[in-house]
């Protein structure tokens, strides 16, 4: 799996004779051994889904956020590291702040996406700074309607019905693929999403995980929040149900 | 460190190369950098303008009123101005004085309310946090001689408190159970205190809206740069409602029996 880059891996302004930029891919490498992050896409508004990896039984629960909100109507998650992830979080803030400062209009998320994605490439042009390691999926319901994009760590970024980085992103992505995304309401795709985490969860490698869940749309007002508790308490237990049925 | 010792002992000013120490391309530059910067001023006059705001607290919150208008000097220019604008979940602002000024204050506040809604630590701004924060920008701008020429209210209802405070131009803030700016202050606050004073925490809505309108009408009576048009805002637990314009009914049958002024001279 791994490919040596005999000295052409040193640096992010060093292109391989083959055309690739090493740097930039071990950055991806950094993204797939880090926990899941999901996000849909749906009918009236988008949810996020986090598997957050618990290293230490001392943490406090609930602590340590990694679905960031952008804007009333942005919502901003990462897979990879985190410490990368919290300073996207801030400069996605900033681009948001300053697009309402310029245009007196809450952003769209393709506007955001634009700029989050030329502040990431900007970033494996040197070799003085390294790229980030961090895959974003950003979601929003703006004026055009729920939207959803991820960027990679080379700075490309596309939109998506449905979303997965991290280290389960092959489960969950088939598991994605399967739903009928633009038919489920935000409400269904909680429950759908809660059991995704928990399918792709791997047992074996490491045993505690923290679920972590947001969503944008009309039973939250178009704003991003985490999702109720009760809501949050009912999806929990269903996706451990249905992993019970699952083998 | 300065490292021309033609400079060492000699009294320094920044702005102006007085030795031709740099070569003219480092010297520093003291002209306007664009149009818009040799158009920069400061003190100013306030031009669109909005007139009295008024506070008064009841037994289940706040209410504020003000009226639709912004003049244009002694043209009544828009008529149709909401003053009062409502902040996060549980504050209202009301604006008197220049309204390009209550508009970019307007986008602070949004600013403001985006980024502490950003952090979701649970915690939402109050209307003495606000307050405060009006209170400084409006302190730090007038201590630049580049004042927001306005004066304001602030009310709001968090954790069963009631908060009612005032700031302006020149950073002045007081508080009391009921507040008015500008000509309401002297014709309005009178009316408001004889009806409000003592009985803040037995005063029902109704008739909080009462003593409002009956100041409004006064208002509208006495001052000229007023309308018949206004708006109630109404801050208590369930959150701010700011109603609908409501209309003033004034009688002004007694100009009929005018006499000295104009062409009736008995």
């Amino acid at each position: 799996m791994t490919s040596i880059g005999t000295g052409y891996d040193l640096s992010a302004s060093t292109y391989s004779p083959d055309g690739r930029i090493f740097q930039v891919e071990y950055a991806g490498k950094a993204v797939e051994n880090s926990g899941t992050a999901i996000g849909l896409k749906v009918k009236d508004g988008i949810v996020f889904a986090v598997e957050k990896l618990v290293h230490s039984k001392l943490l406090v629960p609930h602590a340590n956020r990694r679905i960031q909100t952008i804007d009333r109507h942005i919502g901003l998650t990462t897979s990879g590291l985190l410490a990368d992830g919290r300073h996207i979080s801030n400069r996605a803030r900033d681009e948001a702040s300053n697009y309402r400062e310029t245009y007196n209009s809450p952003p769209p998320l393709k506007a955001v996406a634009d700029r989050l994605g030329l502040y990431v490439q900007a970033y494996t042009l040197y070799s003085s700074v390294r790229p980030f390691g961090i895959s974003t999926i950003l979601g929003a319901v703006d004026n055009t309607g729920p939207a959803l994009y991820v960027i990679e760590p080379s700075g490309v970024f596309f939109g998506y019905n449905g979303a997965a980085v991290g280290k389960g992103r092959q489960l969950a992505k088939t598991e994605l693929e399967k739903l009928k995304l633009s038919e489920l309401t935000t409400r269904e795709a909680v429950y759908e999403a809660a059991r995704i985490i928990y399918l792709v969860h791997d047992d074996a490698k490491e045993k505690e995980f923290e679920l972590e869940m947001s969503w944008i749309g009309t039973e939250s007002n178009n704003l991003h929040v985490h999702v109720p508790e009760d809501l949050f308490k009912d999806a929990e237990a269903k996706a451990k149900a249905a992993l019970e049925t699952f083998e | 460190m300065d490292h021309f010792p033609t400079n060492w002992g000699r009294p320094r000013n920044d702005a102006f190369d007085a030795y031709g120490t740099h070569p003219i391309h480092q010297r520093p530059v003291n002209t306007p950098k664009d149009a818009f910067d040799a158009g920069v001023q400061r003190t100013q006059q306030p031009i669109v303008t909005g007139t009295s705001v008024l506070g008064l607290k009841f037994k289940d919150g706040i209410m504020m009123a003000a009226d639709n208008l912004a003049s244009y000097g002694s043209l009544a220019r828009f008529k149709d101005i909401q003053r009062l604008q409502g902040v996060g979940t549980n504050t209202v602002v009301g604006a008197g004085g220049d309204m390009s000024d209550f508009q970019y204050i307007q986008r602070m506040l949004d600013e403001l309310v985006v980024n502490e809604f950003t952090s979701q630590d649970g915690h939402t701004l109050s209307p003495a946090e606000i307050h405060e924060y009006l209170a400084q920008v409006m302190y730090a701008r007038r201590s630049k001689m580049n004042p927001l020429w306005n004066s304001l209210l602030v009310g709001g209802f968090k954790d069963g408190e009631r908060f009612l405070a005032y700031v302006d131009l020149l950073g002045t803030t007081y508080s009391a159970s009921t507040l008015a700016t500008g000509y309401g202050s002297m014709l309005a606050q009178p009316l408001l205190r004889k009806a409000v004073e003592g009985r803040e925490d037995t005063l029902t809505e109704e008739e909080a809206r009462q003593i409002i309108e009956e100041c409004m009408r006064v208002l509208f009576y006495r001052d000229a740069r007023s309308l018949d048009k206004y708006q109630v805002a109404t801050v208590t637990a369930e959150g701010v409602t700011i109603s609908d314009t409501q209309f003033l009914k004034t009688s002004w049958s007694f100009a009929e029996g005018i006499r000295g002024y104009g062409a009736q001279t008995q």
